[in-house]
């Protein structure tokens, strides 16, 4: 067994290496019926993190990843790439152009104990790693979504997070063009991070 | 640990008896997110502990980003101008692999460094040292059916920064790395062997264990200096590897590549 090799911080000139021109465009540039996810990234004093990079990942509509790891079999989705990429601005701003994923499989209750019964569902999730000056390693998170109650309610992961103000801190807000999803990295309404 | 948990602590997340075998944790490897010694880490990490997030479909899959990402001049850096960058040439080559020793190809390597006298060309780095304007310190390339990636490009200087009293960083070169799943993204540094800054360096310190500080720094390779041209050295990368599991049906896909 090898062991792994430790991360190490972004440092405060992300900006030269890692934004990519289509970087935002999970979806293709122009393509229809797309939403645009964007959020603020503060810190514990409240103020905007203007040097953070937020990389998303996530399903299609269909609920299916362009991935020969997933044993149902990879799907490609024209002009999807499920995967987005955005630095902050001076106001600590990021915003990724996707389509809203599809409700996926979850855990399957095994053999021994915890739950029994069918495979429980995940609700439509989209997985966000933060990066930044400051952080000597990503931090994830998960957006879900508001229109999806009912779904989140059964969601395995969104349902462990029992406190309702913690748990509202993984549920993106509706808004014109899409949907909010500020990131709190300390303090007060901080964001519920995962230990991935 | 600061605010890492080890695997199975401080969730109640329960069910990880995913439908997909998922990659093997590794704590105590990564530095951790409350390190005072750094102090941008001070408003910037989570104070309530991190719940454990079990692999799920989204977390065992991610983007395979592969050569529509990279330019045939990218892997150089010296190539990137009209002329030739000040400082001295290396060349930066290893393999890409997991923890299980199996290497990761055709995966996306993004690099990005501060020119041969420390200075990133960035307009947030404004300490008094020239730009070089053949040298802009960005790099992409894929890993090849091996996991081999390879960079030409000048050693970067060092350069000093407010953290701390006459606080300078050793030189390095930042690195980023996806994998074949969300779980194994990794963005780190390599640094250089023998560099005498470390002991002062709070991003070097702030990994908890020395053994692994040094899977950070290359290795000078004679055997692969080319005579009158370059320097050598290799770094290999080690992602997180996947629950055994999942072994034979991972060789199989391996097989259709």
């Amino acid at each position: 067994m090898e062991p792994t090799t430790p991360s190490q911080t972004v440092g405060p000139f992300l900006h030269i290496g890692l934004p990519w021109p289509d970087g935002p465009y999970a979806l293709r540039e122009g393509a229809p019926g797309g939403v645009w996810l964007r959020g603020t990234v503060t810190d514990g004093a409240g103020a905007p993190v203007p040097d953070a990079l937020i990389e998303t990942w996530q399903a299609d509509p269909g609920g299916g990843f362009d991935h020969p790891d997933d044993p149902r079999g990879a799907v490609r989705h024209d002009g999807f790439r499920g995967f987005g990429r955005c630095p902050t601005d001076a106001e600590g701003r990021w915003g990724v152009y996707t389509l809203k994923p599809g409700p996926l499989p979850g855990p399957v209750p095994g053999p021994g104990p915890g739950p029994q019964g069918p495979p429980l569902l995940q609700a439509p999730h989209i997985d966000v790693s933060v990066f930044a000056r400051g952080m000597l390693h990503r931090t994830v998170t998960r957006l879900y979504f508001p229109d999806e109650e009912e779904a989140n309610g059964q969601d395995p992961v969104l349902s462990s997070v029992t406190d309702p103000e913690e748990r509202a801190t993984l549920v993106a807000v509706a808004a014109e063009d899409g949907y909010r999803f500020d990131i709190r990295l300390q303090g007060e309404g901080e964001t519920v991070f995962f230990d991935i | 640990m600061g605010q890492d948990t080890a695997a199975g602590q401080g969730t109640d997340a329960g069910q990880d008896t995913a439908a997909v075998p998922g990659y093997r944790r590794d704590p105590g490897v990564h530095p951790p997110l409350d390190y005072p010694g750094y102090r941008s880490t001070a408003l910037r990490h989570p104070q309530r502990p991190l719940k454990v997030l079990p692999h799920l479909l989204t977390e065992i899959t991610g983007p395979l980003l592969g050569e529509d990402r990279v330019g045939p001049l990218d892997h150089d850096l010296t190539r990137q101008h009209d002329g030739e960058p000040q400082g001295q040439r290396i060349t930066v080559q290893g393999r890409v692999l997991d923890a299980d020793g199996r290497p990761v190809p055709h995966t996306l390597v993004e690099v990005w460094q501060a020119n041969a006298g420390g200075r990133y060309r960035h307009k947030g780095d404004n300490w008094p040292c020239p730009l070089d304007p053949n040298f802009t310190g960005v790099g992409r390339t894929v890993t090849d059916a091996d996991g081999r990636y390879s960079f030409t490009t000048v050693r970067p200087g060092a350069y000093p920064w407010k953290n701390h009293d006459n606080a300078w960083r050793p030189a390095h070169i930042h690195f980023s790395l996806f994998g074949r799943a969300f779980t194994q993204r990794l963005v780190t540094q390599m640094y250089f062997p023998g560099d005498p800054l470390f002991f002062q360096d709070p991003m070097w310190n702030s990994i908890p264990d020395p053994q692994a500080r040094e899977r950070l720094v290359a290795r000078y390779d004679h055997a692969r200096t080319q005579p009158e041209w370059a320097l050598a050295y290799t770094w290999d990368i080690v992602l997180r590897g996947r629950e055994s599991t999942v072994f034979e049906h991972e060789l199989a896909l391996e097989d259709d590549d």
